[in-house]
């Protein structure tokens, strides 16, 4: 099979560590403005923040910047999840700024979320004069103690001259090899010094040297995997995204014809109504994706790191395979699972490197028959799809609101779901075709991540609609992000999944906790118990909430309003869109791994164990 | 099962760096034994000395690969006890009259070991040595009562004309 043009594997242009070009004449300025200088040469266009006494130097000569435009936000934990969802959306670094102390502290929530998610991002925090630190000065926090388990890397500046080397490193450390936060703590004396700006700096990184082109020889012995395997499957994460190798990855595919399987962080990287693909592997994956890793007899691992919501119980995941494991972090590779044939590289440069070697083997001879492995993936696709069944008392069912906003959404629209049963069911019943179309706190868990990353995404992505799936719980952490999506024109719209109740806790509490509520009824006061069935959340009033906060807001309660309610929200452009879905609390998302017990224990739903007429004679 | 292992690990001399590897081998579970830090030939390169007890649930490979992620960190070199010099420090204070006196300073001589200071009643001991030499050094010692004792963590160089901070310095300088 030819490739496509787009999908030569073509290698990336990485940013050189060292630059060799010619420099800019020095400009005379001060720290503030160096740094100010340095933004806007590494391109970033949208900063997310806050002001404070420590970075305020920064942002007066913000204020002129023509190049840079200032979000100002409403929490700074909202700073740093509009910077994720900014980057996950554009694939370019996002950036937030927050003073000194609680302004940082505020950070730690979605820098730690974009670790664990391996989000290029650039945090930049104001810090106490460099003679004040450790003198628990005002607004003192050490932050880059603080960040240190959470970062990729970090720095304190202290003097002026450092500000416009260090700003290009961290955008370099971002964004390179496996993408992750950074964070640069700059003592407020250096912004305030005066200092000369010259682009662009000379890096001095010696000791960060990420490795992207595969090692030629495991390429071969993969491809040879590919081709003698009978029960294969390709096991695609995040990493295949970042990486951009979605094009080659169907190319792979389809060359191959090996199953798909997207984990929560990869939706989007291949289509999900390609005919290969099998859905999404894990605790709430589909019964086929996660029989399919069970009974392999070998796992194509593609920037996925064998996270425990995907394996289950780690001893007896997936026990007949051998493993491929590419990625661009060479601790993911061995880290969890042993792999027979391991990978370090760029997912893009590994794949298009796999393809020809799965081309070489195939023209010799060697093509793989998978298609008695493909008559069980269909028979179990057949027997156990995702579905859902229709409340008996006529109100809404949480899975048909998703699936519809997700037919009537126009076309390139990107989703953001905060954490719980709506993010499983916006995962399991919206379409991805097309990376950047799924957004979400996949490692970390982030309840509220949802608001703040959707406006992120539409700051970055103005053209294309943005909807926010979250839940009643999700929506009462973030949700005054709405006010500065109002005022600073991005439109988004969000869909609160109202069911009354902390759901996915409160799913667990009925399946492991004989139905004791404990602490996850939202709907009414201190005292419920949960046996007094929920209307949604009506304290507060998500509809007249959101109307204070500037935004359009529409409260649904019944399945003939639903289409009529999202095309409205769809219609409306000129300012964010809260719609509030008062849905069924007893729903819950199946299938279902219990927690601590293997993979082949999954429940297709309540009460019922998929029958895979299990002849374990492999 | 568990296993020591000796590490050399050359990083930048950079503040914060020792609280980075401390923090890394704390969060994922690495067990320290000893852990030395100093300079070395190059001022802007610092060498970590570091002896791991590994467990099996969490191999060598993870230990390294982990470090290898820290920005600071340019290069990490297991040294092998059979083809490496591996020393310890220990001063320790021993309890010394006119009758022990003689008896602790002919296992000084023993252990090739140092007297450092004498009072009436203790006498300080230098010694240096592979943890063995040191920990039956002590064991001789302690009937006469030790006082106090301070050890510094083990340091290791690898026997022969190669050296391991050659290229790592060559990277610095080409970038400097």
């Amino acid at each position: 099979m030819p490739m496509t043009e787009q999908a030569t594997g073509a290698h990336h242009p990485q940013p050189r560590p060292r630059s060799g070009g010619q420099q800019s004449a020095p400009e005379h300025v001060t720290g503030a403005q160096s740094l100010i200088r340095s933004l806007e040469e590494v391109g970033a266009e949208t900063v997310f923040g806050i002001p404070g006494g420590a970075i305020l130097p920064a942002y007066d000569p913000l204020m002129d910047s023509k190049r840079v435009r200032h979000v100002l936000v409403r929490h700074e934990q909202g700073a740093g999840h509009a910077a994720t969802g900014y980057a996950q959306a554009t694939g370019r670094v996002g950036v937030c700024m927050a003073t000194s102390g609680p302004g940082a502290t505020n950070l730690v929530t979605p820098i730690a979320d974009a670790h664990m998610d391996s989000v290029p991002l650039v945090a930049i925090t104001g810090q106490v004069a460099s003679k004040a630190i450790g003198t628990d000065a005002f607004q003192e926090a050490d932050i880059v103690g603080i960040t240190m388990p959470i970062t990729k890397h970090n720095f304190l500046v202290t003097k002026a001259e450092d500000i416009p080397r260090t700003i290009a490193e961290a955008f370099h450390i971002a964004s390179t090899g496996r993408p992750g936060p950074v964070l640069v703590d700059i003592a407020k004396d250096a912004l305030q010094a005066q200092t000369t700006f010259q682009w662009p700096p000379v890096q001095d990184l010696p000791g960060y040297r990420p490795v992207t082109k595969p090692h030629a020889k495991q390429i071969r012995e993969a491809a040879k995997l590919i081709t003698q395997a009978k029960r294969p499957v390709l096991y695609v994460g995040g990493g295949v995204l970042k990486a951009n190798a979605t094009a080659e990855l169907k190319v792979l595919a389809e060359l191959t014809g090996a199953p798909v399987t997207t984990t929560l962080m990869a939706l989007g990287a291949f289509p999900d109504s390609h005919p290969l693909h099998v859905g999404m592997p894990g605790m709430h994956g589909a019964v086929t994706a996660v029989t399919a890793l069970q009974k392999a007899d070998l796992i194509v691992a593609l920037g996925a790191r064998f996270d425990d919501r995907v394996t289950g119980k780690l001893d007896s995941f997936a026990p007949y395979a051998k493993i491929v494991h590419a990625d661009i972090d060479p601790a993911e590779i061995g880290k969890n699972r042993a792999a027979d044939v391991p990978i370090v590289g760029d997912a893009r440069e590994v794949i298009a490197d796999l393809i020809q070697a799965v081309q070489k083997e195939h023209g010799e001879g060697h093509a793989g028959d998978y298609s008695a492995w493909w008559n069980d993936l269909n028979r179990w696709r057949e027997t156990y799809p995702l579905g859902y069944d229709q409340p008996d008392n006529g109100s809404l069912s949480p899975q048909q609101v998703i699936e519809r906003i997700g037919q009537l959404a126009p076309e390139g629209t990107i989703f953001a779901a905060g954490v719980g049963q709506h993010q499983m069911w916006a995962a399991h019943f919206i379409q991805y075709e097309k990376p950047a179309t799924w957004l979400n706190s996949g490692g970390a868990g982030t309840m509220g991540y949802a608001v703040p990353a959707a406006m992120g995404a539409k700051a970055g992505q103005p053209d294309r609609a943005v909807w926010a799936i979250d839940g009643d719980g999700c929506f009462q952490m973030t949700n005054q992000e709405l006010t500065t999506c109002a005022l600073n024109n991005i439109p988004i719209k969000v869909a609160i999944i109202n069911n009354g109740a902390l759901g996915m806790v409160r799913q667990w509490q009925t399946l492991f906790y004989n139905q004791r509520y404990s602490n996850t009824v939202l709907h009414s006061g201190p005292e419920a118990d949960g046996k007094q069935p929920s209307a949604g959340t009506r304290v507060p009033d998500f509809v007249k909430l959101s109307e204070a906060m500037g935004c359009h807001a529409i409260r649904c309660e019944s399945p003939d309003d639903l289409d009529k309610v999202i095309e409205e929200a769809n219609s409306i452009n000129d300012r964010p869109v809260v719609v509030d879905f008062i849905v069924h609390e007893d729903a819950m998302v199946w299938p279902m791994v219990a927690a601590g017990t293997s993979n082949d224990e999954i429940m297709a739903a309540r009460d019922v164990r998929p029958d895979f007429g299990d002849n374990e004679d492999d | 099962m568990s296993s020591k292992h000796t590490l050399s690990v050359l990083v930048e001399n950079k503040p914060g760096i020792l609280a980075r590897i401390a923090a890394l081998f704390s969060r994922r579970g690495f067990n320290i034994d000893s852990l030395a830090v100093g300079v070395t030939e190059h001022p802007d390169i610092s060498r970590i000395t570091i002896v791991v007890n590994v467990i099996e649930a969490l191999p060598l490979e993870q230990v390294t690969k982990q470090l290898n992620k820290l920005v600071n960190v340019l290069k990490i070199v297991e040294l092998e006890p059979g083809s490496a010099v591996q020393r310890e420090l220990v001063l320790v204070k021993v309890r010394a009259d006119n009758e022990t006196r003689s008896q602790i300073v002919e296992i000084v001589q023993l252990f090739r070991a140092k007297t450092v200071d004498v009072s009436p009643e203790a006498v300080t001991i230098e010694a240096t040595g592979g943890s063995d030499k040191l920990e039956a050094m002590l064991k001789m010692l302690e009937p006469f009562g030790i006082k106090e004792l301070v050890q510094s963590g083990t340091i290791a160089i690898g026997r022969g004309a190669r050296s391991i901070t050659d290229r790592s310095l060559r990277a610095l300088d080409r970038s400097a």
